[in-house]
């Protein structure tokens, strides 16, 4: 069957995907100990948009299918509600392990879609260059690149937040931008080291 | 006077104004002294952890370290915000648990000579220093106008009360603490069973229709209990069902008007403040019906009658609109 040749295909080089995936998240991700019980998909708001369930996606994590987990959309679905955290039986820490998908699958470039890590990119670059998050700024410029189409009917939303004040134009910049910087570049180092 | 840490969050003097502003106005009577973090940075919201959890990690703990050094007295550290808040509290739960991520993490700070003792600070929202510090017995003492007749639907989006690393809330999905906090300042609480249900956080930047169903199962679920507005703790849960419920209602053809207001706001009518101080009228949903119901006049600001489609959605009658209504979401409609 050609479905199982391709996860037997897939396994080979990544019998220890599933190690890989919790070491990177913080703590102790309790990922192994999942029982696909289903209660996590269960509790998921937005499941139904979701190309695997979460716990699907765990069995194919355990499984060593690096390749169509990280190019599932499950991850980038995950509303960070932590429904299912607290009612995993396992207790296992869901949306860390969701975080830890979507930056595999982002930095690897595998990702099955390219808006939600353009958005995240867009964001946290502007953290870099002024150190707090500047709203107009990422919106305008995600929805330029994303969803054009969308603009024209959001013109109403758009001139009623600036005229109620609830836009900034120019981005508060932070006091300690170059030693924020100095952080994250050390951060990054000690992340590549590991 | 009680003192404590103070990290406001980025939409604080920009999207959630009202919230920011409605802070300050009932933390006077209240006797709580925020101490603003010094020079502090964004969290990262969700967007950072999904690219690099070591450095969404060293992002927010310069905020920890701080807020550390800035310690006056009070190890309390309070985030309005419901994902500052749960930011701020995993890294210092996870600091704590995991020594490696703790080295590592002050290893980062120190290249720029800060550092962050895991467990020093106490990470907490501030509704729950509101029904825990100051009590209900001390807010009812200070409810001038209370908020008889008016119908609310308790909010409390997701982060507060989950994962709850500091074990604060009773119950994790069913908290009933903030329909006591309205009641006390002389509200009618519905039953709102979606109180600790997702709005949907970055869904309508990064996937509009997951966002629009999870916002539109909010306003619903209000408006079939009779709810006069939704009452939130978070700026996310208020910019979504607020700034998206036009879009929203456009993708469905539905013609929701569910106001969605902060609770300080909330308090501070209570307590007798003027709206504008409070950030009424900044809201794109109207809440001028929700203030007229308990005799409060809307601030009359130019902007909100040069808003255009967002003011003029609210006039009384929306058959005005281009779009056809479904039977349903009539009777949804109040």
């Amino acid at each position: 069957m050609t479905a199982t040749q391709t996860i037997s295909g897939t396994t080979r080089g990544h019998r220890n995907f599933m190690a890989e995936v919790a070491s990177l998240t913080a703590g102790d991700s309790r990922l192994e100990m999942c029982i696909q019980c289903g209660t996590c998909g269960g509790s998921c708001p937005s499941a139904a948009d979701m190309d695997h369930t979460p716990r699907m996606l765990f069995a194919m994590v355990r499984a060593g299918m690096k390749e169509q987990v990280l190019r599932s959309n499950t991850p980038f679905m995950c509303v960070s509600c932590y429904f299912c955290a607290v009612r995993c039986p396992q207790e296992i820490h869901i949306p860390d392990v969701m975080y830890v998908l979507k930056a595999m699958a982002t930095n690897e470039g595998r990702v099955p879609d390219r808006t939600a890590p353009d958005f995240s990119r867009t964001f946290v670059n502007n953290i870099h260059r002024y150190g707090r998050s500047f709203e107009v700024g990422l919106v305008l410029r995600h929805y330029l690149r994303h969803y054009l189409t969308r603009l024209p009917g959001m013109a109403p939303m758009g001139i009623g937040m600036v005229t109620k004040g609830r836009i900034g134009f120019r981005p508060h910049q932070i006091k300690g931008r170059d030693g924020l910087r100095k952080i994250l570049v050390r951060a990054a180092e000690l992340e590549a080291e590991a | 006077m009680s003192r404590f840490l103070y990290y406001p969050g980025c939409s604080m003097d920009s999207s959630a104004r009202a919230y920011g502003d409605s802070i300050e106005e009932v933390c006077r009577p209240l006797e709580i002294d925020l101490q603003e973090i010094d020079d502090w940075n964004c969290c990262g919201a969700s967007e950072y952890m999904a690219l690099s959890q070591t450095r969404a990690f060293a992002l927010i703990s310069r905020n920890l370290a701080l807020a550390e050094r800035q310690k006056n007295g009070t190890d309390t550290l309070i985030a309005p915000c419901s994902l500052c808040y749960l930011n701020l509290a995993k890294t210092d739960h996870y600091m704590q648990e995991d020594p490696r991520l703790s080295k590592k993490l002050n290893m980062a700070l120190d290249a720029d000579g800060l550092s962050y003792t895991p467990g020093a600070l106490a990470v907490r929202h501030l509704l729950d220093i509101v029904l825990d510090e100051v009590g209900l017995e001390k807010v009812r003492s200070h409810v001038v106008k209370p908020l008889t007749g008016l119908r609310l639907a308790p909010y409390l989006g997701c982060l507060v009360t989950r994962p709850d690393y500091g074990h604060r809330w009773r119950s994790r999905e069913h908290p009933k603490e903030l329909d006591h906090l309205l009641a006390a300042l002389g509200a009618e609480v519905v039953d709102f069973p979606l109180r600790t249900e997702c709005c949907g956080g970055h869904m309508t930047q990064i996937s509009p229709g997951t966002g629009f169903e999870l916002i539109r199962r909010l306003v619903d679920a209000a408006a079939r209990q009779g709810a006069d507005a939704l009452v939130t703790l978070c700026p996310m849960c208020q910019m979504n069902v607020d700034a998206y419920q036009a879009e929203m209602n456009r993708h469905y053809k539905s013609s929701y008007h569910m106001p969605i207001l902060f609770f300080t706001q909330l308090m501070g009518i209570a307590f007798g403040s003027p709206p504008d101080m409070l950030g009424f009228g900044t809201e794109l949903v109207s809440a001028s019906g929700v203030l007229a119901k308990i005799g409060v006049k809307q601030p009359e600001t130019p902007e909100a009658e040069a808003a255009g489609a967002a003011a003029r959605k609210h006039r009384p009658k929306q058959t005005g609109l281009p779009m056809p209504v479904m039977p349903a979401d009539e009777e949804g409609q109040r």
